[in-house]
């Protein structure tokens, strides 16, 4: 309970106030600073390296076929698994072409089809989620079930059987990553929800004769959006690994294309030199998923924050 | 000799480059040795920080600026941490207000207890337990013996709340801190707690610190009485001085805010011939419905209630009486298992998707959590035209005027509007809350334990404007409360329910004067009041023994309150179902005795005290 929270003292303007009570205004010191300086005091400092790194990597996903010196798959150099260098920065693969251009041109299918994916299964996870504990209890039951069943099977194997059937193409990989995801938005999304259904202001919402869409899109959804939005920097996470891990079994992006996983798979030839070939996209990859998790870790604990106390 | 001197303590909460509140600001009192001292204030009054200062901790956060905290003759903000854990539960201790939360749930009461003076080496394993179960005898807990043996989830709040007590004592230490420790409690609960506190307090010496916002409570607690209001020591005086001739004008607004002024009757004007809102025969409960019809934890049992146009009916009863559960079946939020429900002679649906606009419009209902009855993410413009629109169609420039008008109907500044729930004090939530039921323009609206969780006088300020706008706008209320004194205040008609069951049912003047029903006699004795004493005299008086009961027959509607009436009568009240019974003040009553029996047992108590 807030009853002691010291901001009570000065919020009290239905009395006459007091006297020698001073008023202490607390809004404008904050509207102050300006949007930079409120942007770096929201995060922590890894919070910041996070929002630097994931802004790194999207912008890279967007410019970066732009930027490359070389073409995506031409072949540039006679050397293969070549170190450094001024022509090559971060060295040549196994068929001698430029390692930097490929990763540039492989974040796109990585950052974007994970991207994709992520919203994909978040979407239609909380979608589901929100249906299931606003309706009754057998609509609940089903889908509660159905979502189960999915959650048993291991998403890599689901992947891979599917993929398998029907051959991997982009889109194809983009709903198999998104299926494996889905139940676990749905179970994250329903209990939120569940839990803020049981609230005071749905109930009057209830009692006022509110239809069932009304309290799902302004009661319940919009005070579930935080921590479902976290939710959904972890299941980018696991996504991009989902999809390195299907392009190193081959099951993934198909060459010439490559994503950073296929790019580790192509050159595992070269690890034993430790050419930097597959070192840089295995590299990419981490900071990728650490830059995230960092990230999330910090919206996280500010949208806690702001939980508790009822505040 | 001074056991507590604090001098110039400021308490400030952020660090220096966020915006700085200073909570305590420059507070000064003293403490005799075995004196009981009483901080009172409202939420936000600094009662709390104070308190902990006086153990030397500040909450994360916030930060003791200045001043110094003299316990004996150790000035303990001057130690350290490690000097000051040792000195915490040894030489201060604290009892919470929540006592469920400060026990473990896994651990049994003894080792909890016990744990203190094991901690800081105090004595051996086997002198604390002794230790511990005559400080269990002294709070007068049921087996004293064994209750240590227990876990926490087996025994009642009001047991755990002594139960933190003795945790407190069993180290003997100089000082005891209580803060709030009956304020979660039922009005009936809080008596025998409040009794067993004094009783060991005074057999012990110990010297104490009280904190709380209730001035009754106070009033049989404390010798002397420090009024804190926004961090400022506002009076310091003796029990008696305070309470009898206050000297600050926030005193006296707390003193008033106390006695509630009985509102007069407001005589329904030739309105009695459809009720608004008639309940016949209301069951309703939990879980899996039988093959009568009758689930399988009751808990509403045959209840039936009357409201006329323009009137209000009060619904008192302890905690689990079932009160809150009749709201919700009015409202609709539960199914009822049998019974009707009549608005304006017309049956009222129990499925809510049954209901029709209009008869959602007509009842509205108001929680008693003013925290949690807004939606955190919408502003107070959004929630109030809401209902507007639903019922009205009103939108644009109409629905801004009319926000207005209820902004100022509530007492609250148009400013508000564009806020957000969160920036609202608990007392503006809660008209907030008001405004959004009126905004539907209801014949009933009802109210639960709308002041329970609100400061006095905010409290007060909320049952005043609930009366103004009822002669106003003319809505009834059902008004929901565990405060006997809060529903004098307001209602025209009252019901008592005692596990489920409607006990008595009458007008407000039947809860004035015997003869009640036992339970309700209980309830208005359990109401602290305003004078030193009353408690000593009121436990003098109703340290009467239950009468013995014998084997209970399995009549199904026996009388509910049979197990705690000291009035029972073995061979009726445990066989035969009691009987509707009129008494001369026009109350109905369920219970074996005659009014005659009923004045008799209920005034010589009264003369005893």
């Amino acid at each position: 309970m807030n009853r002691h929270a010291p901001t009570h003292a000065t919020t009290v303007l239905y009395d006459p106030p007091a006297a020698g009570a001073p008023e202490e205004p607390q809004a404008p010191a904050a509207a102050k600073r300006g949007p930079l300086r409120r942007l770096v005091s929201r995060f922590s400092v890894l919070g910041l390296i996070g929002l630097f790194i994931v802004v790194f990597w999207l912008a890279v996903a967007f410019i970066g076929p732009v930027v490359a010196p070389y073409k995506g798959g031409a072949v540039t150099s006679t050397e293969i698994f070549g170190s450094y260098g001024p022509a090559h920065w971060l060295g040549t693969d196994y068929l001698g072409r430029d390692m930097l251009s490929r990763i540039l041109f492989g974040t796109q299918y990585t950052v974007g089809l994970a991207l994709a994916a992520t919203l994909l299964a978040s979407g239609i996870g909380t979608f589901f989620g929100l249906i299931a504990a606003v309706s009754g209890r057998w609509v609940d039951e089903i889908l509660s079930r159905l979502f189960d069943a999915l959650i048993s099977i291991p998403s890599k194997v689901l992947a891979l059987v599917v993929i398998a059937a029907f051959g991997s193409s982009i889109p194809m990989l983009m709903m198999v990553a998104a299926l494996a995801y889905i139940p676990g938005a749905f179970r994250i999304s329903r209990s939120l929800a569940v839990n803020l259904m049981t609230l005071e202001y749905v109930q009057v919402a209830r009692a006022r004769g509110e239809r069932l869409f009304y309290i799902a899109r302004v009661e319940v959804l919009p005070n579930m959006i935080h921590p479902m939005l976290a939710d959904f920097g972890l299941r980018f996470v696991f996504i991009v690994l989902l999809l390195s891990g299907l392009s190193f079994l081959g099951l993934g992006v198909q060459p010439p294309n490559a994503d950073w996983g296929s790019l580790v798979r192509e050159n595992i030839g070269g690890l034993a030199e430790g050419a930097p070939a597959v070192l840089m996209p295995a590299v990419a990859i981490a900071t990728l998923t650490v830059g995230v998790n960092l990230l999330i870790d910090s919206l996280r604990r500010h949208g806690s924050r702001s939980h508790g106390g009822g505040k | 000799m001074n056991m507590i001197e604090v001098r110039g303590l400021r308490v400030v909460a952020g660090a220096s480059p966020e915006p700085v509140v200073e909570i305590v600001k420059g507070v000064d009192f003293t403490v005799k040795k075995g004196e009981v001292l009483a901080l009172i204030g409202e939420s936000g009054s600094g009662k709390t920080t104070i308190a902990l200062a006086l153990l030397g901790h500040a909450r994360s956060g916030c930060a003791i600026a200045a001043g110094s905290v003299k316990i004996g003759d150790t000035d303990i903000l001057t130690l350290g941490v490690k000097a000051r854990r040792a000195l915490r539960a040894r030489t201060v201790s604290y009892v919470a207000q929540s006592a469920s939360a400060g026990f473990n749930p896994a651990r049994t009461i003894m080792d909890q207890v016990i744990e203190p003076a094991l901690l800081h080496k105090l004595m051996t394993l086997a002198a604390a337990r002794e230790k511990a179960i005559a400080l269990f005898r002294a709070l007068a807990l049921p087996e004293p013996d064994t209750i240590g043996e227990r876990y926490p989830h087996q025994v009642s709040g009001g047991q755990l709340q002594r139960l933190m007590a003795a945790m407190a004592l069993i180290t003997d230490p100089a000082v005891v801190v209580f803060d709030e420790p009956t304020t979660a409690l039922d009005v009936t609960t809080q008596i025998e707690v409040l009794a067993a506190f004094k009783r060991v307090i005074r057999e012990l010496g110990t010297t104490a610190v009280y904190v709380s916002h209730d001035l009754a409570v106070v009033a049989q607690m404390a010798d002397r009485i420090v009024v804190l209001n926004a961090g400022r020591v506002r009076e310091n005086g003796a029990t008696a001085q305070v309470l009898d001739a206050p000297a600050d004008d926030y005193t006296r607004q707390l003193l008033a805010a106390t006695r509630h002024p009985e509102a007069e009757l407001a005589a329904p004007a030739g309105a009695r011939e459809t009720p608004l809102l008639q309940i016949r025969g209301l069951s309703a409960g939990y879980g899996r419905i039988d093959a009568h019809g009758v689930p399988a934890v009751r808990v509403l049992d045959d209840v039936s209630l009357c409201i006329s146009r323009g009137g209000t009916l009060g619904v008192i009863g302890e905690s689990g009486s079932g009160k809150t559960t009749l709201a919700r079946v009015v409202a609709g939020l539960v199914d009822r298992a049998r019974g009707e429900i009549l608005l304006d002679g017309k049956p009222l649906p129990a499925k809510l998707s049954e209901r029709t606009l209009d008869q959602y419009r007509r009842v509205q209902i108001v929680f008693q959590n003013a925290d949690t009855a807004l939606n955190p993410s919408r502003t107070i413009a959004d929630i109030l035209a809401r209902p507007m629109n639903f019922y009205h169609g009103l939108c644009g420039a109409a629905a801004q005027k009319r926000m207005l008008e209820l902004l100022d109907l509530v007492k609250l500044p148009a400013s508000i509007a564009k806020r957000q729930p969160g920036g609202l004090s608990g007392g503006q939530k809660q008209r907030v809350n008001l405004a959004r039921a009126l905004a539907a323009r209801p014949a009933l609206i009802l109210c639960d334990e709308v002041t329970s969780a609100l400061d006095t006088v905010v409290g007060a300020a909320i049952l005043d404007l609930l009366a103004e706008l009822r002669r106003e706008l003319g809505v009834s209320y059902m008004f929901i409360s565990h405060d006997i004194s809060t529903v004098r205040a307001i209602c025209d008609d009252v019901i008592v329910l005692y596990a489920g069951r409607c006990v008595e049912a009458g007008q407000r003047d039947a809860l004035s004067a015997p003869p009640y029903h036992p339970y309700t006699g209980l309830l208005v004795d359990s109401v602290p009041e305003l004078r030193p004493g009353w408690l000593d005299s009121r436990r003098a008086s109703t340290l009467t023994a239950l009468p013995p009961l014998g084997a209970e027959s399995d009549a199904p509607e026996l009388c509910s309150f049979r197990s705690r009436c000291t009035a029972r009568i073995d061979g009726t009240c445990n066989v035969v179902p009691p009987p509707l019974k009129k008494l001369p003040s026009g109350a109905d009553i369920l219970c074996h005795h005659s009014a005659a029996d009923l004045v008799r047992i209920q005034t010589t108590e009264t003369v005893a005290a």
